[in-house]
């Protein structure tokens, strides 16, 4: 049973709200060019038991000093006392990040938001679509369907990014694209010299899959124009609205529905997503300055 | 003096000459009294340590874009309508340091906590006020008891708990009130803790609570005869008959839920300066921002929530830029939250009517006339059935 406490776990702050947590980085790894990915550790003991989280939520997490930033948890949701954050550096936040390694107290809030539909898609087939970093919160994803691969029908990814130098957590998709419990497909925008995979844009993988459209559930995370080809793509190979879920990216600055940066015409992306359903969003998806 | 009983509901009469009382007994118990107070010549909501404080005999004048108080020849105490502060300003403090810490080895040591909350009386807020306190109530889920611990809000839930409210009827609403449209006064209908209507000599206090009722019984109060309560009924009734503007809130959120690509937001746009003054003046604004300050060696670390503007850039940046890059996005966000999807967000409108941001609006942008423009140009629209019915 996949229950509400589950999906929604109680998050954690220090004495007060806003008041982030300290956590150690134990381990950075380098992705690409400019991401990488940082595991850490609650430095108290019995919150870190506490900590549960779901996939497609996410944490902020807090550079003392410099300020907070929402981050996806990219790890396995089923091993909470490890987070795996997985870093684009952008701005100011990250960049603080950036600078610190092993041994460095960075702080924590959460977890935030409401995540992929874990209690709607048993039995179903899962297409999950990623672009770029939008790979973070549904690497979470992946390790669910792979550690409960009974319970689910076919469960493709796609995957697209700038180049292939600009992929992510390249041991991991090589190993499951060998294992074939998935089926895993990568693309990118312009090639460089040894890429064998295919070029294009991500929607241009649906070409090469065939989709039980009664059957399937669409998760895609990715930048705002990937999120609406996608979406529109899969309404047009007859998916129903209902079972198309986007993660939306907004500023953020609470996490939790009070500092109202986050506002996305009635939703509160940070609480009532960041997933939503398109049918909960599908009057506003494709207009602009909402 | 015959003493009489008070309870709840009770109405009786307070004279002016013992409204001293109020103040002093309030003081007594360990209140500091917030009132209207002239401030740079705005009647303000500030702390006030008795009766000469008040702007007694004044009056103001509002209409867009401009304000003004003047001494008339009357010893009203409360002719006068609110001004550009409002009491979240009390509840959610403008600028405030939420703690300072340093980091010690692996630990946030706390080198200063959240701040105190005050014990708080209100006195003279109108009942746009007390309607604009319930909206913030359930923005922060005040009282509700689920929320989790992360997401409450202890500065808040302390300062209303122990803040009594004081109410004053409105019986000379200002030229940009438009509360009886949104049906949240001129009258003081729930939510306060005594609510007074001042007439010439006194005031008819009402009992609304149980901490109302324990100020009440502290007051040299007097039966209150037929003819005074009929009296302030009829300038309530009239009050409420003599507002400046008026917002046709029918179907409101099906005609913000269809002109999304209107081009009324252009025009607008044109005008608007995206100063932000709206969202300071409204009541029911929440958003804020906490961002980090250090002291000059970099390790003493403080975080401070300040109040913040759905008009300003950094408020929607992201990674792709600015979600609302443009003074048109941010004008159509502003209005359609109050008042359309404030609805879906906490199931009631997130305006009042108080007519602070037509006041304040240095262009004198006038959210009924933008309403009613939107209305006059789309009423082929609403006539129709092929709509978005009422969602986002
Ligand atoms: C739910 C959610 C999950 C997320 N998960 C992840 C994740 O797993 N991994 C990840 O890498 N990111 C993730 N993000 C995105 C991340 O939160 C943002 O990139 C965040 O802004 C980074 O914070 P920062 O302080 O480093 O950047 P900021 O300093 O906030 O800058 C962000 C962007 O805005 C621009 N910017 C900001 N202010 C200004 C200004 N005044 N003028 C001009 N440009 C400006 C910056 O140049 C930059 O491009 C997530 C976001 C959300 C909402
Ligand atoms: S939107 Fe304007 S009239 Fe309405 S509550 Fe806010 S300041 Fe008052
Ligand atoms: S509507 Fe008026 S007060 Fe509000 S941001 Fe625009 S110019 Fe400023
Ligand atoms: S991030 Fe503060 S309201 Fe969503």
């Amino acid at each position: 049973m996949i229950t509400e406490a589950i999906i929604r776990p109680e998050p954690i702050c220090g004495m007060e709200t806003w008041f982030p947590i300290p956590a150690e980085i134990l381990e950075t790894r380098k992705e690409n060019m400019n991401t990488y990915t940082y595991k850490i550790r609650l430095v108290d003991a019995t919150l870190r038991k506490q900590y549960r989280w779901a996939p497609g939520q996410f944490n902020m997490l807090y550079v003392p000093g410099i300020g907070e930033a929402a981050i996806s948890i990219s790890s396995d949701s089923e091993d909470p006392e490890i987070l795996e954050h997985t870093i684009r550096i952008v701005g100011s936040v990250t960049r603080a990040i950036e600078n610190m390694g092993p041994g460095s107290i960075i702080g924590l809030r959460g977890p935030f938001g409401r995540g992929w539909p874990l209690d709607k898609i048993e039995g179903r087939d899962v297409v999950l679509v990623a672009g770029g970093i939008g790979l973070a919160p549904l690497r979470p994803m992946v390790y669910w369907l792979l550690k409960h691969r009974e319970r689910y029908g076919r469960v493709i990814l796609l995957f697209g990014c700038r180049s292939p130098d600009d992929q992510l957590f390249i041991d991991e998709l090589e190993q499951w694209t060998q294992e074939r419990k998935i089926d895993c497909l990568v693309t990118v925008d312009n090639a460089t010299p040894g890429w064998v995979g295919p070029v294009g844009v991500v929607t241009d993988l649906l070409q090469r899959i065939r989709l039980n459209a009664d059957n399937s559930t669409i998760m895609v995370c990715g930048p705002r124009m990937l999120n609406r080809a996608a979406a529109w793509s899969f309404l047009k190979l007859h998916i129903p609205e209902e079972q198309v879920y986007v993660s939306l990216e907004r500023n953020m600055n609470c996490g939790f529905g009070r500092c109202g940066h986050c506002q996305y015409g009635s939703q509160f992306v940070c609480k009532d997503g960041p997933v939503f359903c398109f049918n909960e969003i599908a009057d506003i998806f494709g207009k602009e300055e909402i | 003096m015959t003493k009489i009983t008070i309870d709840h509901n009770t109405k009786a009469i307070l004279d002016k000459k013992d409204f001293a009382r109020l103040i002093k007994i309030l003081q007594e118990q360990g209140y500091t009294v917030i009132g209207p107070h002239i401030v740079d010549d705005v009647v303000s909501l500030r702390p006030i340590d008795s009766v000469k404080d008040l702007p007694i005999g004044y009056e103001d004048e509002q209409e867009k874009g401009e304000y003004s108080v003047k001494k008339v020849d009357c010893q009203s105490y409360f002719q006068y309508v609110v001004g550009q502060d409002n009491p979240r300003r009390y509840f959610m403090p403008p600028s405030q340091r939420l703690m300072s810490f340093h980091v010690d080895k692996k630990q946030f040591v706390i080198d200063q906590g959240p701040p105190q909350a005050p014990k708080l009386a209100f006195l003279g807020l109108r009942a746009c006020d007390l309607a604009s306190i319930q909206i913030q109530d359930r923005v922060v889920g005040y009282g509700v008891e689920s929320t989790f611990r992360c997401e409450s809000d202890t500065y808040y839930g302390e300062t209303r708990r122990q803040s009594i409210l004081i109410a004053v009827n409105c019986t000379r609403p200002g030229n940009t009130c438009f509360c009886s449209s949104m049906n949240t006064g001129p009258k003081a209908k729930e939510n306060f803790d005594i609510a007074l209507t001042e007439l010439r000599q006194s005031f008819i206090v009402e009992v609304g609570s149980e901490k109302g009722k324990k100020l009440a019984q502290k007051l040299p109060l007097k039966e209150a005869s037929e003819s005074d309560l009929e009296l302030a009924e009829l300038k309530l009734q009239n009050a409420a008959k003599h507002m400046g503007r008026q917002m046709e809130t029918e179907q409101v959120r099906k005609l913000l839920n269809n002109t999304i690509e209107d081009s009324h937001w252009d025009k607008v746009a044109d005008k608007c300066l995206s100063c932000g003054n709206c969202t300071m003046v409204c009541p029911t604004c929440f958003c804020c921002t906490v961002t980090d300050s250090t002291d000059i060696t970099g390790t003493k670390i403080s975080r401070t929530k300040e109040w913040e503007s759905c008009f300003t850039h950094q408020f929607s940046y992201a990674s792709g830029g600015p979600q609302r890059n443009t003074i048109k996005g941010r004008y159509r966000q502003w209005m359609r939250h109050k008042l359309c999807t404030w609805w879906d967000q906490f199931g009631s409108s997130g305006c009042v009517g108080c007519g602070r941001c037509i006041t304040w609006c240095p262009v004198g942008i006038d959210i009924t006339e933008e309403v009613e423009t939107l209305r006059q140009s789309n009423k082929s629209l609403l006539n129709s059935n092929n709509l978005q019915e009422v969602t986002t």
